[in-house]
């Protein structure tokens, strides 16, 4: 790996974002204030299916209140959803009308039905206490099983099924005759519980008409202000690009559940030119739980084929993926394209299957949450495996070497679409087991023993797909839209450089990571290196961050853009000192002519650059600004081994996570000290999903974990400190090398915590447990066992 | 109804409605907006504040029971601009991530700190369990304030 020197690549430079926010000066959305701005309060459905109607006349008239709007009074397009998914007949998914504000049905509790934009925030909560509304209740759906019988009720008459789509992927057939040959096969039921992605900083927006030159400001709490502006713009409002700017300030982390276009932008933009004043929204954060997309909520039964040594033959999956009441951006793409064509994961599984059916229920919109879809097909992935081993009588270790991808048959094909460009999976899982001192398992289980506590470990061997891009691939697959990067590289007139990345930063230290790129290319320090991310109105272009994307796609393009300011500089040079420019060597960060001592440092050619006095103007345009889009040609493909160590109290149930491994390899490091955290947040958000969190709705469809009160955020006394190295093999489609890192812990280990969990408790005859793994449904596993034996 | 408090150092009189929370009145009234409100039911501590001594989650009182209080706010913590041991340290241990719980954890891991000098590992994890990180994994910032235990005289 290069030292890069101090600030470039492979150095663990000190975040430059640091300090604003170390010192309350962050600029997020909620801090930002409009001159004569309004404030506004979204009555949302307390009934989860319901014909409604309501009485403003009341409301309207109460103190401050300024305007308050109903559905129909903004008839404007359908919030659109960004993925087309075909059913396995060919007919394309039901689509159902997402108006921003429902007009005589809701379909969720937490559903907008009147908006009240009153001088305060209180004057606004108070007015709509005075809004009548009468709902006439009907049915509600929230189990999806039920939701396939179509008799029982439609979230949506107008689509007359509650299925979006009947969707398959892999061989059938050769599935089938796998199974019905094998020696052995294991099956499991897997639920794959609903999350909350509870961002801290909830979501706000705040929409500014000017009327003067017909031009709109957006601010809002995105991952990607360029695709709120496309599908705000063009698919609901109506409003053209250069008429409509959008700035996503500092973002308070996303997630996932910020990449969406939320009815709120619009309502608030469109607002804004009706009142013809700011309009200002932000949520609490009771609703946020239930107006924020929700994430995972897979019920899935899966079938593993095994041959009598315990390689695998076939995996069979059938999948219902729980869409909520209205398709989100992403959502269909989720359960789809980034699951199913995980389902080889790290092994050589030559027949693979997968049906899913996408299911409308009276629920919170689900989309992408850290992983979208990965962490679904991990999950069952590295469950099976270790159930079929347990059953087998084959070491976790044993069957997972047994059938890992070899790394001599990379480039590998899977029979499930996608071809891994590189990979390693024993040297991760090596690496791992010696970090984890799994050879003292067994001294450390015993010691457990002796004080009656019950001790577990859990592997998971996992693999990702992300980088997500390639846009012909997804454009094959659905996509509404492209999934390529911008990056503008400005060096200006006395060398300091700002870079314009389509990228947004919520988080993930792009100021950092992306100003130690220009370092290590340039040769200049990080401290001459300004990165800006978040404003249309400033980035040329950009399709923003999710799906571990930012440096493989982001970042690239910021090297092409580097890579064209390396071009003409050293034409520049070479006019300057009257060489060729083929001569000319850029070596830190001086254009050298080889052979020679005649340099001129970066500075000195952009000054150049601005004052062409002596200037080769006949070949060349003034200025040092270059810009690029960046298309990848595949994925890339993190993976690794993530292994958990439990302790388990059979009096209580309480499970203690005692030890947390992960060695992956996220191909080439820029900065190790901000990817060992991206990691160890993934690893937060994994446990928390396997040990804590659960969004549970009665079947009234009452969200009932719609508060910290109720749902289980990890804390810092939930876990302990983990131990996180990296493998690296690189991505071999990038200049770069790199993969990504923001999603892999999220994804790797909630499989290696419930299977330690299944490990510790294994003695007792208990082969199974649902995420989240709480005290109360342990204990009940324990005592259920006893009971039997 | 006025009220009268030192913030930052500074004495501010306020003429506010009885109903105000504190947490309303420092951002909205006096514009310092590093202190944040991430929940409703004073749980994730990203408003701490430090109110006569002591941290307290100014989501979870009104401004006018803090009539005649003393108040730092994450504005004031720095010594012009030396940073805080504390937010140095969270700096320098890659501590905070989206930034947003950062001045609430800050907040209340000086006080932990003042409290307990000697502070260990599991009363660090105990002593934040009322602040939510939703990035970290808590890892760096119980790095950071052993850290900033040691610099702070422990």
């Amino acid at each position: 790996m290069p030292d890069g020197g101090s600030t470039g690549i492979g150095a663990s430079v000190k975040r430059k974002e640091d300090y604003r926010f170390l010192v309350g000066e962050g600029n997020y959305t909620d801090d930002i204030n409009r001159p004569n701005q309004t404030h506004t309060y979204m009555l949302r459905s307390s009934s989860a299916h319901a014909k409604f109607s309501l009485d403003t006349s009341n409301a309207s008239k109460a103190k401050g209140v300024v305007k308050i709007f109903v559905g129909t009074d903004m008839e404007v397009g359908s919030i659109p959803c960004g993925w087309q998914v075909d059913s396995k007949d060919g007919t394309p998914m039901r689509e159902p009308a997402h108006p921003p504000i429902a007009k005589d049905k809701v379909r969720y509790v937490g559903e907008i039905i009147a908006v009240i934009i009153a001088e305060t925030l209180e004057d606004a909560k108070n007015a709509a206490e005075l809004i009548d509304v009468n709902y006439d209740d009907i049915p509600v759906i929230i189990d999806m099983q039920k939701a396939l019988d179509n008799s029982k009720g439609l979230v949506h008459d107008e689509i007359e099924s509650n299925v979006c789509y009947d969707w398959e992927i892999g061989d059938s057939e050769a599935v089938d005759k796998a199974i019905s040959e094998a020696a052995h096969i294991t099956s499991l039921d897997i639920r794959n519980n609903r999350l909350i992605p509870n961002a801290i900083e909830t979501r706000s927006a705040i929409g500014d008409y000017e009327h003067a030159t017909g031009q709109y400001t957006l601010y809002t709490t995105s991952q990607n202000p360029h695709v709120i502006r496309l599908l705000m713009g063009a698919f609901v409002l109506g409003l053209p690009e250069h008429k409509l700017r959008v700035i996503a300030p500092d973002v308070g982390g996303g997630f996932g559940s910020k990449i969406f276009h939320y009815a709120e932008e619009a309502i608030v933009t469109w607002a804004s030119n009706k009142i013809r004043r700011p309009v200002k929204w932000t949520a609490d954060r009771s609703e946020a739980f239930i107006s924020d997309a929700h994430g995972r909520d897979h019920v899935t039964s899966v079938k593993l084929a095994l041959d009598k040594d315990g390689k695998f033959l076939a995996l069979k999956v059938d999948t219902l993926a729980n869409m909520g009441a209205y398709l989100s951006t992403f959502a269909s793409s989720v359960p789809t394209y980034l699951y199913a064509t995980l389902l080889a994961g790290t092994y050589t599984t030559p027949a693979i299957h997968c049906n899913v059916k996408s299911i409308f229920t009276n629920t919170v919109p689900v989309d992408a949450y850290r992983g979208a879809g990965r962490p679904e097909a991990t999950y069952l992935i590295e469950r099976i495996v270790d159930k079929a081993a347990r059953e087998m009588g084959i070491s976790q270790v044993e069957i997972r070497r047994k059938n890992f991808i070899p790394v001599d048959a990379f480039p590998y094909q899977t029979p499930v679409a996608l071809q891994y460009d590189s990979g390693n999976y024993n040297a991760t899982l090596d690496a791992a087991l010696k970090k984890a001192d799994y050879d003292g398992f067994a001294s450390r289980k015993a010691e457990s023993a002796k004080r009656g506590m019950l001790r577990g470990i859990g592997f998971s061997t996992y693999l990702e797909a992300c980088g997500i891009a390639p846009s012909a691939v997804v454009g094959s697959l659905g996509a509404r839209a492209g999934l390529f990067e911008c990056a503008e590289v400005r060096v200006h007139p006395t060398g300091s450089v700002t870079v314009f990345t389509g990228s947004h930063s919520h988080g993930q230290g792009h100021e950092t990571t992306f100003a130690q790129l220009v370092s290590e290319k340039l040769g200049i320090s990080t401290d001459l290196v300004e990165i800006s991310h978040g404003d249309t109105n400033n980035i040329p272009f950009g399709m923003g961050t999710y799906g571990s994307r930012s440096l493989a796609v982001g970042g690239e393009a910021i090297v092409k853009a580097m890579d064209k300011v390396i071009a003409k500089a050293k034409k520049i040079a070479a006019h300057i000192m009257e060489a060729s420019a083929d001569d000319i060597e850029l070596n830190n960060g001086n254009f050298e002519i080889a052979g020679t001592d005649k340099s001129m440092s970066l500075a000195d050619i952009s000054l150049a650059a601005y004052v062409p006095h002596n200037y080769p103007h006949e070949e060349l345009e003034p200025g040092l600004d270059e810009k690029a889009f960046y298309d990848p040609l595949n994925f890339t493909y993190p993976g690794g081994c993530h292994i958990c160590e439990v302790e388990i109290n059979p009096n209580t149930g309480e499970v203690k996570v005692e030890g947390m491994t992960a060695v992956d390899d996220v191909g080439m490091v820029i900065n190790p000290m901000i990817v060992e955290g991206q990691i160890h947040g993934g690893l937060a958000q994994g446990i928390g999903q396997a040990l804590l969190e659960n969004a549970a709705y009665d079947n009234n469809g009452q969200l009932l974990s719609g508060s910290y009160m109720d749902y289980t955020m990890p804390r810092a006394d939930n876990f302990v400190d983990f131990k996180v190295g990296n493998e690296v093999t690189l991505c071999t489609h990038n200049s770069l090398g790199v993969k990504g890192c923001g999603e892999v812990g999220a994804i790797g280990s909630p499989p290696a915590v419930i299977n330690a969990v299944v490990d510790a408790l294994s003695e007792l005859g208990v082969n199974d447990i649902s995420m989240p793994a709480t005290s109360e449904k342990v204990w009940n596993a324990i005592n259920n066992a006893k009971d039997k034996s | 109804m006025e009220i009268s408090i030192t913030i930052n150092g500074k004495e501010v009189k306020a003429n506010i409605k009885a109903n105000t929370l504190l947490s309303t009145f420092i951002r909205e009234n006096l514009n310092l907006t590093g202190t944040h409100v991430g929940c409703d039911t004073s749980q994730c501590g990203a408003c701490a504040i430090h109110l006569n001594g002591d941290a307290v989650k100014s989501c979870a009182i009104l401004a006018a029971q803090a009539d005649g209080a003393e108040i730092t706010t994450i504005e004031g913590i720095a010594n012009g601009d030396e940073l805080h041991p504390m937010q140095q340290a969270f700096h320098e241990n890659h501590g905070l991530q989206c930034g947003y719980c950062t001045p609430g954890m800050v907040m209340s891991s000086i006080k932990l700190v003042e409290n307990n000098p000697n502070i260990s590992e599991e009363e660090i994890r105990k002593g934040l369990e009322g602040n939510i990180c939703r990035c970290t994994g808590y890892h760096n910032i119980v790095k950071s304030i052993k850290q900033a235990a040691t610099e702070m005289g422990g």
